[in-house]
């Protein structure tokens, strides 16, 4: 059994290699390769804040889409210039407050979280009530109501038409950066008395509240702080696109990240983070399923739209014959790795 | 186990797709040119169609500078992330030449920073939103675009319907839509002097199937006539629902109703609507449009859509102004396709101003014995 | 507004509200006895028309005989999914079951899109339901009329089913409480499929009826109509039969009238639904005609 000592050299190690790593692909990798390397960042980053309340708090929402939309348009309405906006409003002029206003990226992230982690408060306060299912649905219902509103406001968000031209702050700094923040963070998080409750919410409610354990007020900040990692991984995801608009955020958007999450392993943070590079390098992998295959002697007609039909069946072949996906409950410790090894090494000293 | 194999495949997968680009450089007898589109998604219809138009053309125009011309069509899934990669994919990977895309502005916008950045030449075949090509150099289209079409629509609005009061149903959800609807009220008030000539703005969202609530509320405003700038899915069943509630003022739209589901799924009612577009194969405008209908005609079928004219466009003026540079250097290429001028296309002379965007005829159609029929020629101003 | 604009609009809504009526009283019937809520509802719907479709234009068979076997393939087909989606996961925590039932959905919607292609689809619609009937000025077209009188034959058919036949007892039983109705030697997983059959046969009717007012077909078209059914059935009370039917009609009328008192909202269309069901959600959770439950500790 490791001290806590050593596992902080350990981690901060490995922290360094990490931070080594990051500036050689940051250096060597082609425009192509680098920009799935950064969006698998950004999964990881809204993956851990979707597991953070369906994982370890048990509260099935479905609205995520919708706090991303939040922070990805309050970053970009706060980090785009005068002019660029002059040009995107060419339909409707944009509020008087916002046009001249102009924040650097990370107060402007910051505020994206926020303004998401506002509204979570706002809808968790009604609907953390619900059962279940019912929560589901209420929250799907809350995202969607969030991508109407700013498809009909024009002069906030330049409805259907989105802001393009923002400036690409998110580099691989930014997004790995954030993801390994949040690590951190969730890790500090699920070992203090709060992730102790929210374990104990999911395990059993009833219990947890006889434990004398308040449930409406675990389950709302679970959620806050859900929304506002949410938010901020909207932001980026906007800052490295160039461009957003509402369709961006339908519930399509939240199924993915639920992919990611429940292959990875609900309730595992190291499982958000597998699941996340494996997931965004596959999904972009499997895209040869939607052209032609050329399997050096004969060629496969690919159909377009294959690679949707095999990642949902494989959702469901992991929530039905695997539930706990990759990871189960289980995290990375440096013990259980340093175990492993002489595991391995131990079989092949026969 | 399982976990550890899964894993291991996870990673081969994923060695395939980043070493897969180092064996590209061996093929540099071959032109490529790269090409992204919704194959898949809302959008897969339209998509599909320019696809087609670019495969003819790179059927009968296979060379230019000697070397094979190979397309590359990689799928943007109607979805502005995939766009994205799809974009970059195509820039980093297949280091292509040039690329041509979109169908569906906001798609081509997400593509814009990165082909911008790449300095990799990008011509669209029918995106008709400005901010396509607004301060983006690498952008360009072959098209006409919108603030024209819907100035083109409220002349014949004021002009041949003698319409003074116009009622507009527009998808909000679709910037096509909305831009478009902006850009006829603009100049449609200008025309009747009246700023209260758009009697009313009705909504609807991608995918609806039920507008009997706001043809109702239109109904009693009475107005001579209403345009519609969607998609033709949803403006096929907005004009028959509109009939049958016993409407008959005259149905106006855009581009994107010219599609055979439109008539299919329309039938009777939808006789007699108008609406602007980028090519008629009744009226060969040039030598170059008589070529595309024949062999069009030939390989597929059928009559050709007039997005597909474009996409056929799209690679021609890529070749043309590859074969004017002499190299497949993306800068240089660029610098011709700027050059473009007087260039007979499929769908017209295609001259490129300095937004990139082509100063071109719109050509009005109507449905007439349920077929689409050639009305008039616009000349632009 | 007119008598007669006010009562053209009161048809509009009472026509789409029996559409959502009949495709609602499939959700509430499995969620009945498995409470679950069958995402991929919305999905059997869009299947069940496009075999209709697929059965008149490729096998050319008569509209009637075409909708009776789309009926049947769709009831095999609902119970397919229950089969692998569901019935595997009985014992697991709900959020599984869910995720389940949306992994099933988009599987289902994402195949669709491969065979059958992304682009629309024309309705052959028999001019028996196309007709335009004027009356006083407020102008139906036929298959409005049809579609309310379907949805009622449908309801009373069920009812019986439900409340006067031995099979309805047992999906009673089963939905009270599985344990117990098994000690009562009913066979759980056989009325579970039963159920799945009947619902998805409703939903099957519910999309050609669909399709005959509607008619342009997408594999996409039934993700929002299987929402808003959802809705209508929570909103009536969810498990209770009457209840969907009423939920299906107030979603229906509310949809069409909001539009017509308040034009210049008609972008939110879509939200209000969703803005109905948080608020029935948060006043009267079990629904209109529902009955409150207690939890159980």
């Amino acid at each position: 059994m490791m001290t806590k000592r050593q596992n902080i050299m350990y981690t901060l190690a490995a922290l360094v290699v990490f931070a080594g790593i990051l500036f050689l692909l940051d250096e060597n990798l082609g425009a192509y390769p680098k920009r799935i390397f950064i969006l698998a960042g950004i999964y990881v980053t809204l993956a851990l804040s979707l597991n953070l309340i369906n994982g370890f708090t048990g509260l099935f929402t479905l609205g995520h889409a919708g706090f991303m939309a939040v922070g990805a348009y309050t970053c970009a309405l706060l980090t785009m210039p005068p002019d660029l906006k002059t040009m995107n409003f060419f339909l409707k002029p944009i509020v008087p407050f916002l046009a001249n206003v102009q924040w650097p990226f990370l107060p402007a992230l910051l505020m994206g979280g926020v303004l998401a982690g506002v509204i979570g408060f706002l809808i968790a306060a009604p609907v953390l009530r619900l059962r279940d299912d019912y929560l589901a649905i209420a929250t799907l219902g809350f995202g969607e109501i969030i991508r109407i509103i700013f498809t009909n406001t024009q002069s906030l968000t330049n409805g259907a038409l989105g802001l393009k031209g923002l400036p690409r702050f998110t580099t691989v700094w930014w997004s790995w950066g954030i993801a390994a923040v949040t690590v951190f963070f969730m890790v500090n998080l699920i070992n203090s008395s709060y992730g102790k409750a929210f374990k104990a919410i999911r395990e059993d409610e009833v219990a947890a509240e006889a434990m004398g354990i308040n449930l409406f007020k675990h389950k709302v900040i679970s959620f806050t702080i859900g929304s506002v990692i949410a938010g901020i991984g909207g932001a980026l995801m906007g800052h490295l696109l160039g461009a957003i608009d509402p369709l961006m955020f339908r519930f399509l958007m939240t199924f993915n990240i639920l992919l990611i999450v429940v292959l990875g392993g609900i309730g595992s943070i190291t499982g958000s983070v597998i699941g996340a590079v494996i997931v965004t390098i596959v999904m972009e992998a499997l895209r040869v399923l939607d052209g032609t295959m050329h399997l050096g002697f004969m060629t496969i007609a690919g159909k377009p739209g294959m690679r949707m039909v095999i990642f949902s069946a494989l959702l469901m072949a992991v929530v039905i014959l695997y539930q706990k996906g990759l990871m189960g409950r289980n995290e990375f410790t440096w013990d259980g790795f340093f175990q492993r090894l002489h595991r391995m090494s131990g079989r092949k000293k026969r | 186990m399982k976990r550890i194999l899964a894993l291991a495949v996870c990673v081969l997968i994923a060695g395939v797709v980043f070493a897969g680009g180092e064996q590209e450089q061996a093929g540099s007898e071959v032109i490529k040119i790269g090409v992204f589109e919704p194959m898949t998604g809302a959008n897969a219809a339209g998509g599909a169609m320019e696809v087609e138009g670019i495969k003819l053309a790179n059927k009968l125009y296979p060379e230019v500078l000697g070397k094979k011309v190979e397309i590359v069509i990689v799928d943007n899934k109607s979805d502005k992330v995939e766009a994205a990669n799809a974009a970059a994919r195509l820039v980093d990977k297949e280091k292509v030449t040039a690329i041509i895309g979109s169908w569906g502005s906001s798609f081509s916008m997400a593509a814009g920073s990165i082909v911008k950045e790449a300095k990799v030449p990008t011509v669209g075949a029918s995106c008709t939103n400005p901010l396509v090509t607004l301060g983006n150099e690498y952008y360009f289209r072959v098209c006409f675009i919108d603030p024209f079409q819907g100035a083109v629509m409220a002349n014949y609005a004021y002009k041949e319907v003698g319409a003074r009061k116009v009622a507009i149903v527009q998808e909000i959800s679709n910037d096509y839509s909305v831009g478009l609807a902006k850009f006829f009220t603009d100049e449609f008030k200008r025309l009747t002097g009246d700023d209260k000539a758009i009697v009313a703005v009705s909504n609807y969202n991608t995918g609806d199937m039920d507008f009997t609530a706001q043809i109702t509320n239109l109904k009693s405003l009475k107005p001579d006539a209403i345009f519609a700038p969607g998609n033709y899915t949803e403006s096929a069943l907005l004009i028959k629902q509109a009939r049958e509630l016993g409407m008959d003022v005259p149905f106006l739209g855009g581009d994107t109703w010219e599609a055979p589901e439109f008539l299919d799924v329309g039938k009777a009612a939808v006789e007699g609507a108008v609406f602007s577009t980028f090519f008629t194969t009744e009226v060969p405008i040039t030598e170059t449009s008589k070529l595309f209908i024949d062999e069009y005609r030939k390989e597929y079928g059928k009559e050709p859509a007039a997005v597909t004219a474009l996409g056929f466009d799209a690679y021609l003026v890529i070749l043309d102004a590859i074969e004017r540079a002499g190299t497949t250097d993306t800068v240089a290429v660029r610098d011709a396709i700027a050059a473009t001028k007087g260039y007979p296309g499929a769908a017209g002379i295609i001259s490129l101003n300095e937004t990139g965007d082509a100063v071109k005829n719109a050509v009005i159609k109507t449905v007439k014995d349920q077929q689409f029929s050639f009305v008039t020629t616009i000349v632009p101003e | 507004m007119s008598v007669q604009l006010f009562f053209q609009h009161l048809a509009n809504g009472l026509s789409l509200g029996s559409l959502y009526a009949l495709i609602a009283i499939g959700y509430t019937m499995v969620y009945g006895i498995l409470r679950l809520i069958n995402f991929a509802h919305g999905e059997i719907f869009m299947i069940g028309v496009y075999i209709a479709f697929y059965l008149v234009t490729l096998f050319v068979l008569p509209w009637f005989a075409a909708f009776v076997v789309a009926l049947g393939i769709t009831c095999i087909l609902g119970m397919g999914v229950e089969r692998i989606a569901y019935r595997p996961l009985r014992d697991h925590p709900r959020i599984s079951v869910m995720i389940s039932a949306i992994g099933a959905s988009f599987f289902i919607q994402n195949l669709a899109i491969v065979v059958f292609g992304g682009r629309p689809k024309t309705f052959p619609v028999p001019p028996v339901f196309g007709k335009i009937i004027t009356i006083g000025g407020v102008n139906i077209v036929s298959i409005t009329f049809i579609i309310p009188i379907i949805t009622f034959i449908a309801l009373a058919i069920l009812l019986f089913i439900v409340n006067k036949t031995k099979t309805g007892m047992a999906m009673r039983a089963v939905s009270t409480d599985h344990e117990t109705a098994r000690l009562m030697a009913i066979d759980v997983d056989i009325i579970i499929s039963i159920t799945f059959a009947i619902g998805s046969g409703l939903a099957a009717i519910g999309g050609i009826m669909w399709g005959l007012k509607y008619p342009q077909l997408l594999p996409i078209m039934g993700l929002i109509p299987g929402l808003k059914c959802f809705i209508a059935a929570v909103v009536g009370g969810i498990g209770n039969i009457k209840g969907a039917v009423l939920g299906g009609f107030l979603l229906g009328l509310m949809e069409i009238m909001i539009i017509a008192f308040l034009p210049s909202l008609s972008g939110y269309r879509d939200a209000f639904a969703f803005i109905l069901l948080i608020v029935i959600l948060l006043v009267r959770p079990s629904g209109i005609l529902g009955s409150v439950q207690g939890e159980k500790v």
